[in-house]
């Protein structure tokens, strides 16, 4: 079985809701959708107080390249344009929508059957992704359209596709697999064709052997092949994957097309089917509701733009003695202030966390054992650089390449002292990049 | 709500629990030394614990007025590691001066666990070789169970030298190596179980065979700085025992004696003062391996795994300089 | 004798070889220094704590030599005499300054706020601001880790256990505004000190519109403009929900500080009536 070789951790899977199916989460409350939900330049509403909208209608508009939109996720009225709160609690600019009823704007089609043949171009297709707001549903909400435009002087040679999961809890990828497989390998294809590239590689962890078995049997698309992968986190992470995969490595500071390859996740070649097949924007995602206390763990079709609360609700309610609340896995999501924030295109999970295990422990005294430098994936000397954003040695983190750190949390997994080494190492990531930006300008 | 910044969970690692493992680890070399060594091995082996843990609990109550760390298990390793390289029979207060010199001079004065640059046991141990040659160098004989009077010899402690020291001896006086080798009588069987003088933990080959195993199996240690240790003090040995086999032990000899077992699982192994690469951790093992044999052999002691071990303790921030880990995508 | 004799001729030609060695050592690597940068040196504070935008005293020193007085560093934390020393001695012009102070901008903390999340992790200001908004949900309130602290070199400011805020001791302060720059938030800034008039400022920094402010914090500013008003100079302004108070033109009257509902604007007069929530 294929992995990445350096570094590595290994933690309990504890794929609680393997086995639950996915089921529509009814929500006719006021849905509240944040204007900008991706990575890059921010979107401006179009929209304006008391607008009659439609299910799929876009709401913000953005001129940039690296930006996405995003859409109605059912029909209504703007109740406001006003500002709600993020992952963080930052108040951030958001469209309030009142729902009534289920009118769809008129170019999205609703049949559920499977349509296989591609009408569109490659940059076709690239517009409508654009279009329709897709970005990397793994978490990091990079705008695909980006992705699928290669830079000039590289080169796409396979598409990788990320079915990993190798987060703990995390299984909405694994339920869409079993759920989609047919959409997510006509998505592949649209993907493949857009690309321009003959070689596909779907990547699923060994703990999935349903999935890979399902997958395994499509045989009828050309050039897509399936790759079963040892268990082991970051395995998830592009670079890591590209390296499971292909048995290249992105060179330092180069994105995975620098290594001929690009990366979706089978969330985002779904919601490619949908964009390209039935011109339907994103505007909705399967999220997965989990954690040790959580009474009937689930898996739900949320539309965004629904509370975080109403998901909970659907589960039983917030567990009494329940510490933290994590949108995303336990090893890279981001801890929610409370339940009144809204659902993004990003959030794959909502892992409840009781008291117990919510609380850091008291850090102790670095003893060098080095196990965070054998854990790192990336090669680095966590300890090393914990030491010199401490003692504010930025120099010395930009040296020891603090830029190259992928924030898996490996270091801090894995550390005996309890000591907050993502933490600092984040910290000195982004001052070190604050600092290389202001070289570049006044040069 | 709890916020705090990702992972948020934590691997079953703690610093707690590579300790105390360590101090199981050390269980069988300390049960069979009780056994040839009998009761005065184990007051060595108290007293050494009760000082060191004594030492750190004063100093950071009263000098550095810190929060008590005992708790890591660190000080008791610490003791337990300095008795075992200590002869059964030394008088208890040198013990306690040992325990003080590793404890305040080579741990709490760098700032307690994980700065200090040297092994503190090993600095305990070399503090007191240096100051009380004579003392250092009087080792018990084991108790032979099949003599009718054992009992006696157990209270009587009879002393004698260690195969190294004997051997060293010889060969000053023009006695070769095979005739040393003839009259000391020492068997491979009996230098596994430890029927032998020397340090009290450092005897038996096979107990602490069995404790390195279970570090290994705990991970609590790597492969990388045990086998480079004795590879190297293997090799090292038998190139200079073919050239002149009268003059120089043979390799098989060399690493079952001395304190080069312990040395090679317990001491250099410690965490705070060993490399942090696979690679690095060889280099520093091999290193400790060929200063083992060169201070054995062409330097003024026996012994000389402690030096061997403290000498690349210094060398320490230099290999981890040196020997980084192999980038991503470089 | 002679192995006595030996001993002492080698060890004195040893030592003889070094010396001829090192003078030429030294004769080859020597700096040539301007005397001038000792003398300025002097009479810098020599606390190295970086205010001016140098790496410290000496590096200022060098720098004001080097340009020949013909540079607009400045130290702030020298006094008014002090600074006049080290222009005399380079032949430039000195202008005087106002002496200022850091205010901190913020009294939500813990008496006049409801913490609604608890942030455990790296004792960093900076790195709490890049998670969350904060333990009572203010995004531009006071994150209580104390990255001024650490970044003063003259230990005049600490964490208050009580509020949870940062407090400035006025007795050592020397204004350097390495706080003011440590701070993520923007929350400290420095004002004129007036030891005897004291100072009259907004101990808010919120921009968030009035609810929300006010749903944070007791003493938010909620923008309501009652300030600027009643304000007999016109030093008060209100932008983004934030009312601000021009300390170059404020004529501590102390009207403002009456007049605002929200109790939010700071008096360090010991006459006007501080602010209790």
């Amino acid at each position: 079985m294929k992995t990445f070789h350096k570094g590595g951790v290994h933690p309990n899977d504890n794929k609680l809701n393997a086995d639950a199916p996915a089921q529509v989460l009814p929500f006719d409350g006021t849905y509240c959708i944040l204007v900008s939900q991706h990575l890059g330049a921010p979107s401006t509403p179009i929209v304006k107080k008391g607008d009659k909208v439609k299910r799929g209608q876009p709401l913000t508009e953005n001129t940039a390249f690296l930006s996405s939109v995003v859409h109605a996720p059912v029909s209504g009225t703007v109740q406001n344009v006003a500002e709600a709160p993020d992952a963080g609690n930052f108040a951030r600019p958001a469209i309030f929508i009142q729902p009534d009823g289920d009118e769809a704007a008129d170019f999205i089609s609703d049949d559920p059957t499977l349509d296989r043949e591609i009408r569109l171009s490659p940059a076709e297709i690239i517009e409508r992704v654009k279009a329709m707001g897709i970005v990397g549903l793994g978490g990091a909400c990079f705008p695909t359209h980006v992705k699928l435009s290669i830079p000039k002087d590289c080169k796409a040679e396979y598409l990788l596709v990320n079915g990993v999961e190798c987060e703990p809890y995390l299984i909405d990828d694994y339920r869409l697999m079993l759920d989609k497989p047919d959409e997510i390998l006509v998505g592949v294809s649209i993907l493949m064709k857009a690309l321009s590239v003959d070689k596909a590689i779907i990547g699923i962890e060994a703990n999935k052997p349903k999935a890979i078995a399902l997958l395994k049997g499509k045989a009828a698309y050309d050039g897509i092949s399936v790759e079963v992968l040892k268990m082991k986190y970051p395995q998830g992470a592009e670079k890591q994957l590209v390296k499971a995969l292909t048995g290249r490595e992105v060179p330092s500071g180069k994105l995975p097309i620098n290594a001929g390859c690009v990366i979706q996740n089978v969330g985002t070649c779904f919601a490619v089917y949908e964009a390209v097949q039935k011109h339907k924007p994103l505007t909705e995602r399967l999220v997965t509701v989990t954690g040790p206390l959580v009474k009937e763990p689930r898996n739900f079709w949320v539309k965004i733009g629904t509370p975080v609360s109403a998901l909970v609700e659907a589960c039983g309610g917030l567990p009494e003695n329940t510490g933290k609340i994590i949108a995303g896995g336990p090893m890279m999501g981001k801890a929610l202030p409370h339940l009144d924030v809204p659902v993004t295109k990003g959030l794959s999970a909502l892992l409840l966390l009781p008291d117990e295990q919510a609380h850091r422990r008291t850090p102790a005294h670095c003893i060098r054992c080095g196990k965070c430098v054998a854990a790192c994936p990336m090669g680095l000397e966590p300890y090393l650089l914990h030491a010199a954003v401490l003692n504010k040695r930025m120099d010395l983190c930009e040296r020891h390449h603090i830029t190259d750190c992928i924030e898996c949390g490996c270091c801090q997994y894995t550390c005996p002292s309890f000591r907050p080494l993502l933490d600092t190492l984040r910290l000195g990531k982004n001052t070190v990049n604050q600092i290389i930006r202001n070289r570049n300008t006044t040069k | 709500m709890v916020v705090s910044g990702s992972p948020h969970i934590h691997g079953p690692e703690s610093v707690a629990k590579i300790m105390w493992g360590v101090v199981i680890a050390l269980l069988p070399a300390l049960a069979v030394s009780v056994y040839y060594f009998g009761l005065p091995a184990l007051r060595t082996v108290l007293v050494s614990t009760a000082a060191c843990v004594a030492c750190e609990w004063l100093i950071q109550r009263f000098m550095l007025k810190k929060p008590c760390s005992l708790q890591d298990g660190s000080a008791v390793i610490t003791g337990l590691l300095l008795a075992f390289n200590l002869p059964a029979t030394l008088p208890w207060w040198l013990t306690v001066l040992g325990a003080m010199a590793a404890i305040g001079l080579a741990k709490m004065a760098y700032g307690g666990l994980g700065n200090n640059p040297f092994n503190p046991a090993l600095v305990g141990r070399v503090f007191l070789l240096i100051s009380f040659p004579v003392a250092m160098t009087t080792w018990p004989q084991p108790i032979d169970y099949a003599h009718p009077d054992f009992a006696l010899s157990a209270t009587d402690a009879l002393t004698g030298p260690t195969p190294l020291g004997l051997i060293k001896e010889n060969l000053q006086q023009g006695v070769s190596v095979d005739e040393s080798l003839r009259t000391l009588g020492v068997t491979p069987l009996e230098l596994l179980t430890g029927h032998r003088a020397g340090s009290l933990g450092e005897v038996s080959v096979l107990a602490i065979l069995l404790g390195g195993l279970f570090l290994l199996w705990r991970r609590i240690i790597t492969w990388h700085i045990p086998v480079a240790f004795l590879g190297s003090a293997f090799v090292f040995a038998a190139i200079l025992h073919a050239a002149d086999p009268q003059a120089f032990l043979p390799p098989g000899f060399s690493i079952l004696t001395g304190g080069i077992m312990l040395g090679a699982f317990f001491m250099a192994t410690d965490m705070v003062t060993s490399p942090m690469t696979p690679w690095g951790k060889i280099v520093f093992g091999l290193g400790c391996g060929l200063l083992t044999i060169l201070i054995r052999n062409f330097g003024a002691y026996p012994e000389g795994v402690s030096f061997a071990i403290l000498i690349m303790n210094a060398f320490v921030p230099l290999i981890n300089r040196g020997f980084k880990p192999q980038r991503y995508g470089c | 004798m002679t192995t006595f004799l030996y001993a002492v001729l080698l060890l004195a030609a040893t030592g003889l070889i070094a010396a001829v060695v090192l003078y030429f050592i030294a004769m080859k690597f020597k700096v040539e220094e301007d005397p001038r940068i000792d003398l300025v040196a002097e009479r810098l504070p020599g606390a190295n704590c970086g205010a001016c935008g140098k790496a410290g005293c000496r590096d200022l020193a060098k720098a004001l030599v080097e340009s020949d007085g013909q540079t607009e560093l400045h130290c702030p934390v020298c006094s008014n005499e002090e600074w006049a020393a080290v222009a005399e001695l380079m032949g430039m012009h000195a202008d005087t300054c106002e002496v200022k102070i850091p205010v901190v901008r913020c009294q939500g903390g813990h008496l006049n706020s409801i913490r609604q999340t608890t942030y455990e992790g790296l004792e960093s200001c900076a790195f709490a601001h890049s998670l969350h908004a904060g333990e009572n949900g203010c995004s531009y309130g006071c994150l209580g880790l104390g990255d001024c602290t650490r970044a003063c070199a003259f230990n005049c400011l600490s964490m208050d256990p009580k509020t949870g805020l940062a407090t400035v001791n006025e007795a050592i302060c020397t204004a350097c505004g390495n706080c003011a720059k440590a701070c993520p938030r923007g929350i400290i800034e420095l004002r004129y000190k007036h030891a005897q008039e004291g100072r009259i400022y907004v101990g808010c920094h919120t921009e968030d519109k009035g609810a929300l402010a006010m749903k944070h914090c007791l003493s938010a500013c909620i923008g309501c403009g009652k300030c600027a008003k009643s304000c007999p100079v016109g030093a008060i302004k209100v932008e983004n929900n934030l009312a601000y108070i021009d300390f170059t033109r404020c004529t501590h009257c102390g009207t403002c500080v009456e007049v605002c509902p929200r109790k939010s604007i700071v008096s360090t007069h010991p006459a006007v009536s501080a602010p209790s929530n």
